[in-house]
């Protein structure tokens, strides 16, 4: 009995270095795993939505498309004049969705270092944490709860209401988003905004017959809640693909990770083992020895 | 025997014209795109004739009309195919816009084929927008509610 639990307590001491560096593997192995598991049907989840977004960028595209004709045909120009610029950003609250957001925000502050006259309407938190810091000035308008429902037209007919109400004046405008272009790849495209003045200095606006003040403010209006809409839903696809994309990538990693712990932790295990059979080999020999 | 000389003359100055400039009848087809946010009813599709409802007036739209904006009222829309065959459209709202290359885009808010109205449905509404009207308080409610008994009488009358 002595001789046993003094062959143990060197044993013990061992054991614990070993073991407290198992458990620290097998904790970590544990919570690896269950990120993976996360990222796993995070990816399932925003596949559905890839797919029903897609669905719905079909059926809107040539309503987007449409919208912008009147502008390329009648050739409206930006204003020349001093009442700045307005970027409408478009992005979402939601993040792990890859360089969805990043793109813009960079775009953003690159725009508003070149003018500083600029005031940005940002739809979505995400681009408002970007530019918060340095450019919090700027920001004329932030539209939050974007992103968690598929949006529809009445959401930019708000957005363009509240646009609208604020009286933001500008010579120049942009709308920027992300146009979807396939399930791993977008573009980070702007969509010219003009105001109304540019509307009625068009050049080609002469040759459309009997149009007063008032329907142009109109014809405005309305398309800049359907120029917004179309913007929403590209970005919304775009957003949903990138995201799929992150998080396929990110359930490799982590099972890449996998491997790797698991590895260590088998040869930890055997070290451990080996560790004890030398101790008590070790121990025996030397009992024997002494007798 | 002075006026029909100079009607002659006027009528074959016109002919005249008309041979220069190709006539209405070969002008090229127009192309219209009608679409709503969430469904596209026609995309660059070309059509003999289209109906529209607008503030300005309800107007027809034949190939080589005069470019020209117009924001829609809530009525119906009928579009006359190439192949005789028309088909009826009711819309909520929205723009059109027609361009001197002769294509037509039709951009309404909410467009609805006039057969899947249900008229009872219709009748409904009506009657919920005039208690609306009734009892609104702010310029903003009423005015609300007048849109609401429009569109809804417009409906009525489509469904008729």
């Amino acid at each position: 009995m002595f001789s046993r639990s003094a062959a143990i307590i060197p044993q013990c001491s061992q054991q614990v270095r070993g073991m407290a560096t198992l458990k620290m593997i097998s904790i970590r192995l544990k919570s690896v795993k269950n990120i993976q598991k996360i990222t796993q049907s995070m990816k399932m989840v925003s596949a559905a939505k890839y797919t029903k977004a897609e669905r719905e960028l079909k059926l809107a595209r040539p309503y987007g498309i449409g919208s912008q004709e009147f502008y390329k045909k009648a050739e409206v120009k930006d204003e020349e004049g001093e009442k700045g610029q307005l970027i409408i950003a478009i992005s979402s609250d939601r993040g792990l969705c890859g360089a969805v957001h990043s793109s813009i925000g960079r775009i953003v502050k690159a725009d508003i270092a070149a003018n500083p006259n600029t005031k940005v309407v940002i739809v979505g938190d995400k681009v408002r944490n970007i530019l918060q810091r340095l450019y919090a000035k700027n920001i004329a308008m932030v539209v939050t709860e974007v992103g968690r429902k598929p949006a529809v037209f009445g959401d930019a007919a708000v957005v363009a209401q509240s646009i609208i109400n604020s009286g933001i004046e500008f010579s120049k405008g942009k709308i920027l988003f992300n146009a979807f272009r396939t399930v791993v790849s977008f573009r980070t495209t702007e969509m010219p905004l003009y105001s109304q003045s540019a509307v009625a200095n068009a050049s080609k606006l002469p040759v459309y017959d009997s149009l007063d003040s008032d329907v142009i403010q109109s014809y405005t209006e309305f398309s800049l809640a359907s120029l917004l809409f179309y913007s929403m839903k590209e970005n919304a696809t775009s957003e949903q693909s990138s995201r799929m994309t992150a998080m396929d990538n990110a359930s490799k990693n982590a099972g890449e990770m996998i491997d790797k712990l698991t590895m260590t932790f088998n040869r930890t295990r055997q070290a451990v083992i080996t560790r004890e059979l030398i101790e008590i080999i070790s121990g025996a020999a030397a009992l024997e020895t002494k007798n | 025997m002075a006026l029909t000389r100079s009607a002659l003359r006027l009528f074959s100055g016109r002919f005249t014209q008309a041979c220069q400039v190709r006539g209405y009848a070969d002008a090229p087809s127009m192309s219209l795109t009608f679409a709503a946010p969430s469904q596209v009813l026609y995309n660059n599709i070309s059509v003999k004739q289209i109906d529209v409802p607008s503030f300005s007036g309800s107007f027809g739209i034949l190939p080589a009309h005069v470019p020209t904006l117009a924001v829609l009222k809530p009525g119906v829309v009928t579009i006359f195919e190439n192949d005789g065959s028309t088909k009826k459209f009711f819309v909520s709202s929205g723009t059109v816009t027609i361009n001197e290359d002769s294509t037509v885009q039709l951009l309404a808010e909410e467009a609805v084929p006039v057969d899947s109205l249900d008229i009872s449905a219709a009748k409904e509404l009506l009657a919920q927008s005039q208690s609306q009207l009734a009892s609104a308080s702010s310029e903003v409610a009423k005015a609300e509610a007048e849109i609401s008994i429009e569109v809804s009488e417009a409906l009525v009358k489509a469904c008729e």
